[in-house]
């Protein structure tokens, strides 16, 4: 555990967004202290504050300066950031079924020969561990996760590999990811997942929350199929639990 | 329902609303207008609310004629040529648009955005609350891209306007383009104070390749004092991030919702249509203001778009540029219309 500090930087964005910076490196710790503001801001509505980024260490708060002046904001802030040291709800474990097998874990082999492993290997150690969402970012639905096993921990690529296909489950320079929509990627892609993070036609168009943890099922890829269809079909195919702290 | 029919577009043409706001924090880009305040003066100018969905015009240019009725249009393209039916028409103009004519834009000297109003609503699907097109995860504006020849877009509650065209009097977009105000941080840190002082001096050149989500400069290198990979943060409207090669980019509205490397400075919120007008191989210098300077700026130009925009008979056949004829023009024709 790395040290947190009591009081959070508060950095200008210019005049529309104030980060408020619990640290300088992906933590849990830190991200506990930033998804517990993160909460309490969003428990106690504040005119004139439009949106509340949470990233690995800090919290954008982007605001309406001709609402809300930035005095206001940092007090709310401070008060908050004091009282806010713990989460005050239990995080959702996410189970997501993941086909690794052709032709969606395109990128196994290469992980499997940088990493010094089998590619069953690589397959049971991803498949094995419970990852921490820290954020969204980089595109829509695409979420950062930590936990990721130490041996698979291989650098991202030195140049993007063409657009991963929808659902990626991905690996990359220490963290894994789910992605969602088709982009070009520095990252390792191990497999799919049916379950669609993001579904813009769906309500709720999001269904993990940044601090929420997730697993994944592996998956053959008949399973893939049909969990895929039941997926169109309107149904939710990520099975929700409850996190262990 | 008369229907607005693109004749012929050219790359990088959408469709653009106050943005798609409230989900940053999955990852969804707000998009909205390169220059919110040109494009909130042309709907103000066409009687819609300032947030509505107008056409976000590039230096590829629309072609566009109105099907089933006639169709107010409000246009805003300082710099730009426009005609209709191939008569000159000033580059700041309302009028209606009658089924079998053409209004035609076309980059000109100067600007990189015009804002096309269509009085009434342009009755597209929202995505997520907003038509604001984001066109590198295909989503919004019209089916997540750009407009093409022969898309329709249907017009609910139209109004034809006043018939004859007249040239839009909008002195608050006669603005300073080459000296853009930011406010340090958040990562100024990790730069020396004498960089900091490069930074702010140039002069930078804007180049050709920036698009809706950077504008990228090229100048002197800045050096980093800590480094030029930071692990993720927030990233707002206007961020000037600094990666390894020095060269400052000036995040835009189609930027990622965070990122990793260190942020100078941000531009303030009225800088940032004047920065996104400037075209590539033009030099520009930033000044520092505080927050406090930037927020009274933003006042001033929210309280300027809420005023009604004047108008006055089109009389000139010769519409060269009256936007870079400055200041005297607008502020002669502000006195008669006032």
């Amino acid at each position: 555990m790395s040290d947190v500090p009591d009081e959070p930087r508060l950095l200008d964005a210019g005049e529309a967004a104030l980060v408020v910076e619990f640290g300088t490196t992906v933590d849990p710790a830190i991200s506990d202290r930033v998804l517990a503001l993160d909460d309490a801001l969003g428990a106690a509505p504040l005119a004139g504050l439009l949106e509340r980024v949470p990233t690995y260490r800090s919290l954008m708060l982007h605001y309406d300066p001709l609402v809300l002046d930035r005095e206001t904001l940092v007090a709310r802030v401070r008060s908050l950031a004091a009282g806010a040291t713990a989460r005050a709800a239990t995080p959702t474990l996410w189970t997501l079924p993941c086909c690794y097998d052709a032709p969606h874990g395109e990128d196994i082999v290469q992980v499997a020969q940088r990493a010094g492993l089998s590619p069953d290997a690589v397959v049971s150690t991803h498949a094995g561990a419970t990852y921490r969402v820290y954020m969204y970012g980089f595109a829509p639905g695409f979420a950062y996760l930590g936990g990721l096993a130490d041996v698979l921990a291989v650098p991202r690529r030195q140049s993007p590999r063409p657009p991963h296909p929808r659902n990626a489950v991905m690996i990359g320079g220490g963290l894994a990811a789910v992605a969602t929509v088709p982009m070009p990627t520095g990252w390792y892609v191990l497999g799919a997942t049916p379950a669609r993070l993001y579904a813009p036609e769906r309500d709720p168009s999001f269904f993990v929350g940044a601090g929420d943890q997730i697993r994944f099922e592996p998956v053959d890829a008949a399973t893939f199929d049909a969990l895929t269809a039941r997926e169109a079909a309107g149904e939710a195919v990520a099975r929700r639990g409850e996190a262990r702290r | 329902m008369s229907i607005l029919a693109i004749e012929a577009a050219g790359p990088g043409v959408t469709l653009q609303d106050g943005g798609r706001h409230g989900y940053l924090r999955f990852g969804i880009t707000a998009a909205g207008p390169m220059d919110p305040l040109m494009h909130a003066s042309a709907n103000r100018a066409a009687g819609n609310p300032l947030d509505a969905t107008a056409i976000e015009v590039s230096t590829g240019g629309i072609t566009v004629g109105a099907a089933g009725g006639p169709l107010g249009l409000a246009l805003l393209a300082p710099g730009f040529r426009v005609a209709l039916d191939g008569a000159a028409l000033p580059e700041a103009v309302a009028l209606t648009l009658e089924p079998g004519q053409i209004l035609a834009v076309r980059a000109g000297d100067a600007g990189s955005w015009g804002y096309l109003a269509v009085s009434g609503r342009l009755d597209v699907a929202p995505v997520l609350g907003s038509n604001a097109t984001h066109t590198r995860s295909a989503l919004g504006g019209f089916d997540g891209r750009g407009l093409a020849a022969g898309d329709r877009l249907p017009v609910a509650d139209g109004r034809a306007g006043d018939g004859a065209p007249h040239r839009l009097v909008v002195p608050w977009l006669a603005r300073n383009a080459r000296t853009i105000r930011v406010v340090p941080g958040p990562q100024d840190d990790y730069f020396a104070p004498d960089q900091i002082a490069a930074f702010l001096d140039g002069p930078w050149t804007v180049l050709p390749r920036g698009d809706r989500m950077a504008c990228f400069l090229d100048g002197e290198p800045l050096k980093h004092a800590r480094g030029h990979d930071i692990v993720s943060d927030g990233v707002a409207m206007g961020a000037i991030q600094v990666p390894g090669n020095g060269l400052p980019i000036v995040l835009m509205a189609d930027r990622q919702s965070t990122g990793g490397y260190p942020k100078i400075a941000t531009v303030i919120g009225p800088d940032i249509g004047r920065i996104a007008q400037l075209r590539g191989g033009t030099s520009l210098t930033f000044q520092k203001v505080t927050v406090a300077e930037a927020v009274a700026a933003r006042r001033i130009e929210r309280d300027a778009v809420r005023e009604p925009v004047a108008r006055e008979p089109v009389v000139r056949t010769d519409f060269a540029s009256d936007f870079l004829l400055g200041l005297n023009l607008v502020g002669g024709v502000t006195d008669g219309a006032g």
